[in-house]
């Protein structure tokens, strides 16, 4: 499907346990996103897939078990890290500035490329205003590849949904990502709409080689796009390939539509 | 634009070439791209365009072949036009939003083997056709994105060929120009494919000359210099943007601007702010609809201010422009008002410098006009052909009327036949329809006047007044006359109204189908506690057939009092279910009605609305934007309309 090699691993999980007080969320949960692949996480409501976004993201500290990105094993990291070690995400429920544009709100996602400090910027003058000018050139370039020259100038919080959702993948890819997490990126979204977003995420995976960690409820949607597939029940593994192969899978399918106790 | 050596230029690329001798430096064009406009010399622009014909020279395009050109506004691609005309190729712009289908039939008549295709949108269309058009050997693209993976033997960035023209210019530096110097007059400058409200399109050829006579001609009539500023937004394939954007930019030498995209054109025409304007009447409509929806949005002090100062330009804005007398007390009025909302909306609306606005294609409502006029906006009519390069009659300043279309411009002569039918001759009449001699020798007389199709006459002042297509004007049983452009019209001019359609020819009185302005009715909708989910379940609101039927008596009322035309007072409508479309066939692309198809298409919904029944069941074939088919159902109530008394009329 791409160019690129798939069989270099980029970030491993290995028995992960998470819990809430007495409620697991995750055990003994492992699997690996290798280098330019579209990995799907799926399972049905509960099943732990945004626990494990925000463990691979650092929001959540697992009790047990480690990562390995990028070949450095860690055993905790805070999100900002993550941020700077190239991991980019968007949010079930999107978490975009409301009051600000379209262009600030992905300008923010610029962040780590900054370096001039606060007053620098306040100054808007010599080099803060040049690195000022080469990001907004990178944004320009993400806001042309989305399509959404229109909504430039707009405030988020006017916008439809499909479009803030559209804003949120902005934000993550103006952090140039080694890997984008997605958690549920087509979540209420019209057929056009998640048509859109499919050719948007294959064309970053395609395009920038980003690696993508995705979950997703539209089987359709995942069966098409993935590369690989993982899927969780009740905190654990329950099975992992191809899409083909998870489609035939015993397990997944007891999982999704339910066993009758005999 | 002055200068004996530029009005020795016989084609296009030879005025170019004298041109950048002299103005190199000056901006041709720009482009919004990356939020920002981005500008092309003269000099850059001659150079893309020379070195794309060196390299459509390489490809194997020679004299006489045809680069079908499909996308939006763009510098790169009317640098291509540029280039094929200049080793004496025909570019042939096609409607960008046009389905495969259309633009198939436009490549294999104009028999093209090159097309150059904006983006992947339009690279998509032109592969979906290759094997219908076996002739197409290269498509050429202008963006890159998304198109990585498709074959390059056959999809080629423009990009490549434009530094293969480049290279092959360092060693043979005249290859190109010698190709230029072969170019006569009389060469056809563009093959422009009329979207016809019956039958096929056909290819009205324009010869270098009509375009550059008709651009130096209406230039002078409107004292057009180079320092207008002009944005290129509507479709590079309609003959409007080749006489205005094309032909006029590259005579007089103003900057065109090209948009972002279809969608930022509102914002963009803001930025710009252009001094030379034209647009459709459905641009100045829906601008009008969406200031009074927010005017109606607003809080009651600043709609009364609102109210206050639009009465006051409608007493005096239009004589102001028209540079009658105003007496001193109206004319202070008129510039507070000026100042507190005539020049805000102006500003808020990109139009705060045009020096002329130009409306054409279909009639406009005299109530949008007189509102534009009363702005201060020099808005005007004219009234033009693809076969004429445009102009046939504008309206010279300080004569505008809204109900007639003006006078002939310089060069241009007008005869009425006995039937109505309206004639033309003039420099700018086209050469012939491409690969058709029937219809040329039928449209064209062997003396170059050419049938217009429209029926009108000259009132009192001696401007033209157009009343309808000379074909469509037809007879009530009563003998009575029925012009049903001229109702639609009237309906259309209800802002809650986007389209009708009217009968009555052979029948026995008149009834009319009507499609619902979704701004303005949703509008309405949400302020009168209207519920709905669909445009479907919208249109079918008794409420809204309410508010459709007020409008219906309106127009009723006002032909009343027409001498000819009381009798077609319209008794009975009903609301379409769906939007008439042009993917469906329904409107031609320049979104005319083609009665031909309708009629075919909603024949039972036609007899029931003279059979008398209340009700009628319909269900129609749709085309979805990605080209797939469906199906849409409903159940159509029929109103009667309240008839204003007709004078029984004598007969003539």
């Amino acid at each position: 499907m791409t160019a690129h090699p798939k069989n270099e691993t980029l970030l491993e999980v290995e028995s992960i346990s998470l819990s809430f007080g007495g409620v697991h969320a995750l055990s003994d949960v492992s699997f690996d996103i290798r280098k330019g692949e579209v990995r799907s996480i799926i399972g049905p409501n509960g099943a732990g897939k945004s626990s494990m976004l925000n463990v691979i993201n650092g929001f959540y500290h697992p009790q047990e078990g480690s990562i390995t990105y990028q070949g450095k094993r860690r055993a905790q990291m805070k999100p900002h890290e993550a941020a700077l070690g190239g991991i980019a995400r968007t949010f079930q429920n999107i978490a975009l500035f409301r009051g600000m544009s379209t262009l600030d709100n992905i300008m923010t996602g610029r962040n780590t490329k900054m370096s001039k400090g606060l007053f620098w910027q306040a100054l808007h003058f010599g080099p803060a205003k040049r690195e000022e000018i080469e990001n907004r050139e990178f944004v320009e370039h993400v806001i042309d590849f989305l399509e959404i020259q229109t909504i430039r100038k707009t405030p988020v919080g006017r916008l439809p949904y499909g479009l803030q959702k559209r804003v949120e993948l902005g934000r993550a890819l103006a952090a140039e990502p080694t890997l984008l997490l997605l958690d549920e990126p087509m979540a209420g979204m019209n057929l056009e709409e998640k048509e859109d977003m499919s050719r948007f995420i294959l064309e970053t995976n395609e395009e920038f080689g980003t690696t993508i960690a995705l979950i997703e409820h539209d089987m359709g949607v995942v069966m098409d796009i993935s590369d690989r597939v993982v899927v969780l029940d009740y905190g654990r593994k329950i099975a992992e390939g191809t899409p083909e192969e998870v489609r035939a899978n015993q397990n997944v399918i007891d999982a999704y539509l339910g066993v009758s106790h005999d | 634009m002055n200068g004996s050596s530029e009005l020795a230029a016989g084609t296009f690329p030879q005025l170019l070439r004298i041109r950048r001798e002299k103005d190199g430096a000056m901006p041709a064009m720009r482009e919004k791209a990356f939020g920002i406009w981005q500008t092309w010399s003269l000099d850059e622009f001659c150079d893309e365009a020379f070195y794309f014909a060196s390299g459509l020279m390489r490809l194997g395009m020679s004299r006489g072949d045809t680069l079908v050109i499909i996308g939006d506004n763009r510098p790169r691609l009317y640098a291509s036009m540029l280039a094929a005309q200049s080793i004496g190729g025909i570019p042939v712009p096609a409607y960008q939003d046009s389905i495969a289908k259309e633009i198939e039939y436009v490549v294999d008549h104009a028999e093209a083997r090159f097309i150059v295709a904006e983006n992947q949108e339009q690279v998509d269309k032109a592969l979906e056709i290759r094997e219908q058009c076996p002739r197409v050997e290269k498509i050429i693209y202008c963006d890159p994105k998304g198109l990585r993976k498709y074959d390059q033997n056959v999809v080629i960035d423009m990009r490549h060929i434009v530094e293969l023209g480049h290279d092959l210019l360092q060693s043979d530096p005249d290859r190109v120009n010698i190709e230029i110097d072969k170019g006569r007059s009389s060469d056809a400058a563009v093959i422009l494919y009329t979207s016809g409200t019956t039958g096929r399109p056909k290819g009205v050829v324009l010869s270098n000359e009509n375009l550059l006579i008709t651009a130096r001609n209406t230039s002078a009539f409107d004292k057009v210099s180079a320092d207008e500023e002009v944005l290129a937004y509507l479709p590079m394939a309609w003959v409007g943007d080749n006489a205005f954007s094309f032909a006029m930019g590259l005579v007089v030498g103003f900057c065109v601007n090209c948009p972002e995209n279809a969608s930022t054109v509102a914002q963009d025409l803001r930025e710009i702010g252009p001094t030379y304007y034209f647009a459709p009447p459905r641009v100045f409509e829906n601008v009008l609809t969406s200031v009074m929806i927010r005017m109606k949005d607003a809080g009651s002090f600043k709609r009364a201010l609102f109210n206050h100062f639009m009465s006051v330009a409608k007493k005096s804005g239009a004589r102001l422009l028209d540079g009658q007398k105003v007496s001193l007390i109206d004319r202070l009025h008129y510039q507070i008002g000026e100042l507190l909302i005539y020049g805000p909306i102006k500003n808020s609306l990109g139009l705060s410098r045009v020096r002329v606005a130009y409306t054409a294609g279909e009639a406009i409502g005299p109530e949008i006009f007189d509102f534009y006029r009363s702005l201060g906006v020099n808005l005007k009519q004219l009234y033009g052909q693809t076969e004429a390069t445009v102009f046939i009659t504008m309206q010279p300043d300080g004569a505008v009327r809204s109900e007639s279309v003006g006078t002939p411009p310089p060069g241009v002569e007008i005869r009425i036949e006995d039937s109505g039918e309206v004639l033309y001759r003039s420099p700018g009449v086209f050469q012939k329809y491409f690969k058709n001699p029937e219809a040329t020798s039928e449209t064209k007389t062997s003396d170059r006047w050419v049938r217009t199709g429209d029926a009108g006459y000259f009132d009192d002042e001696g401007h033209l007044r157009i009343i309808d297509r000379a074909k469509d004007v037809g007879k009530l049983n009563d003998d009575s006359m029925f012009a049903p452009k001229f109702l639609e019209n009237k309906l259309k001019f209800y802002p809650e109204i986007q389209e009708a359609v009217t009968f009555g020819d052979g029948r026995d009185f008149v009834t009319a189908f009507i499609n619902i302005d979704l701004d303005a009715v949703a509008n309405w909708a949400e302020r009168n506690n209207v519920a709905y989910a669909s445009y479907q379940e919208l249109a079918a609101n008794p409420k809204v057939y309410d508010l459709i039927q007020d409008c219906v008596e309106k127009v009723n009322r006002s032909i009343a009092k027409d001498a000819y035309l009381a009798t077609s007072q319209i008794r009975r409508f009903l609301v379409l279910h769906k939007e008439l479309d042009p993917d469906d066939g329904e409107l031609t692309r320049t979104r005319k009605v083609r009665r031909r198809i309708i009629n075919e298409r909603y024949s039972d919904l036609i007899e029931a609305l003279f059979d008398g029944r209340q009700q009628c069941f319909v269900s129609t074939e749709v085309m979805f934007e990605d080209g797939r088919q469906g199906k849409i159902e409903a159940d159509l109530e029929i109103r009667d309309v309240d008839v204003g008394s007709v004078e029984p009329r004598a007969v003539a």
